[in-house]
């Protein structure tokens, strides 16, 4: 049997009951997730945004690294499903005081939580945590390290979904530091297991990791190159930590090779989007003009997240349940 | 046990909706179906009776049963007009039994805003009734075996069976 690490994200008939990366997921499943969010947004158009999904459930904000908009766009997501929400900033808090990651999440569990959503600086640490947190906890990954940030990956597949009608036969540009980017990987997953006719990276080759290519996309040095004929124009944020390290020379010599202006936006095709997964650095990745244009979706973006999450959150509680039932059941029959 | 002809119970529940509306002094009703089979109802009650407004509610997000069976993989989201405030709505479902799914339905209504009335309409009841809820009209009842189960298909045309 091969034994595939995303496993443990899937129910044994398939079905979501951790979310913690895009990848190895089926054209189905990921479909799936947008489907239910789309259903989620127009509960958020409407006077009261609430659902009862998740009432009397227990949603963990477990944040290692800072964020702001993931943090509070998963809070909203809770609180629209009902569910009760507890915002745990561990950076500052128990882990400081020498507390180990397993002490903390045993705490957790015990006050009897059902979901942990989880940010951390380590690649892996949502999935660590999924392997080892008691059954019937769902476990999703707010961003790990430099590996996934499915939630992100997704909202990002609704915005083209919903703005370009579907994401298959797209052209689709990641444009900056794929280096570091854990956005970047969840998305070229998504984006081929979704059907796009083509997925490019745009960047300077000092923020390109070497082995790329093999995740299935086509490597472009040149924006202008990258940019002909695309469909969909994706700016990830340019990390300044990432000068001090000296992979780049300056933020201004970076916009002037890879900043997407209006000039070099005319390169894609005409009705291309323009998206960014915020904060957007202006006059740094992306002209002002281009961020507050007509093709931009940017503040899209940030509506359909909540759904995404409110999706995400629902369909893998369903999972945990299923399970749950399955393992009471056959208790009984003991 | 023989089951009765769609369309000839559809025809006589509209023609008694109409005479209810007029009753009730309703002069533009919402109608409103419930996924799957309530929607097919309700469309084909509102080319008979050439209502003008109507939507669609999918309760998946307001099951009583989530924590039984999960969210349905298949939610098609609720097509609602913008307002249902102070509207007379008509509900319409195809078959009532436990009455949990009217209760749902209700309850997601409200939450687009308050109706001044709801009216419930059905079109087979099959009783087994788990909750206070009565249809106001519904085209016919029947006594099913305890194993029994009606489906309905649709839209075109639409048909019962036993299932």
């Amino acid at each position: 049997m091969i034994i595939n690490p995303c496993n443990v994200q899937l129910t044994a008939d398939g079905r979501l009951k951790h979310f913690l990366t895009t990848e190895g997921l089926s054209k189905a499943l990921l479909t799936e997730i947008l489907d239910t969010a789309d259903s989620f947004i127009s509960t958020q158009e409407r006077e009261i945004k609430k659902v009862p999904l998740l009432r009397g459930k227990t949603v963990v904000n477990l944040f290692f690294e800072n964020s702001t908009r993931t943090r509070s766009t998963f809070e909203l997501a809770a609180k629209r499903l009902s569910a009760d929400i507890l915002n745990l900033d561990i950076a500052r808090s128990a882990t400081s005081k020498g507390e180990t990651l397993m002490d903390t999440l045993w705490n957790l569990e015990a006050m009897y939580s059902d979901v942990f959503v989880v940010r951390h600086a380590d690649s892996g640490a949502a999935h660590f945590i999924a392997e080892q947190v008691t059954p019937n906890v769902a476990i999703i990954n707010a961003g790990d390290g430099r590996h996934a940030h499915p939630t992100q990956a997704m909202l990002d597949m609704l915005t083209i979904r919903r703005h370009k009608g579907s994401i298959e036969g797209k052209v689709v540009a990641v444009v900056g530091d794929i280096l570091h980017s854990r956005v970047a990987r969840s998305q070229i997953h998504a984006l081929n297991t979704l059907g796009a006719a083509e997925v490019r990276v745009i960047g300077p080759r000092t923020l390109l990791p070497r082995d790329i290519g093999g995740l299935g996309c086509k490597v472009f040095y040149k924006l202008e190159d990258g940019l002909k004929d695309c469909d969909v124009v994706i700016m990830l944020r340019l990390q300044k930590e990432r000068m001090q390290d000296a992979l780049l020379p300056s933020g201004s010599e970076f916009y002037k090779r890879y900043g997407l202006t209006v000039d070099k936006l005319k390169l894609a095709k005409p009705d291309a989007i323009v998206m960014h997964p915020g904060p957007i650095n202006r006059g740094v990745e992306i002209e002002s003009t281009v961020a507050d244009g007509a093709q931009s979706v940017i503040l899209n973006q940030v509506s359909y997240g909540i759904a995404v999450r409110m999706a995400v959150m629902a369909m893998a509680m369903s999972g945990q349940q299923q399970e749950r039932n399955e393992r009471a059941q056959a208790q009984g029959e003991l | 046990m023989s089951l009765p002809n769609v369309e000839q119970v559809l025809n006589e529940l509209a023609q008694n909706l109409n005479r209810y509306l007029q009753e009730q002094d309703i002069e533009q009703p919402l109608l409103i179906g419930i996924r799957t089979g309530g929607v097919w109802v309700a469309e084909r009650l509102q080319q008979i009776l050439k209502i003008e407004e109507s939507g669609s509610l999918d309760i998946s997000f307001y099951r009583d049963d989530f924590t039984r069976k999960g969210l349905h993989p298949q939610v098609q989201g609720s097509d609602l007009p913008d307002t249902v405030e102070d509207r007379h709505i008509v509900l319409v479902d195809d078959v009532i039994m436990s009455g949990r799914t009217i209760r749902a339905g209700m309850n997601e209504l409200f939450d687009y805003g308050r109706p001044a009335s709801i009216t419930l309409v059905c079109l087979l009841d099959i009783g087994r009734r788990e909750l206070p809820i009565q249809p106001d009209l519904c085209g016919a009842k029947l006594s099913l075996s305890e194993d029994e189960l009606i489906k309905l298909s649709g839209p075109q045309p639409l048909t019962i069976t036993l299932a």
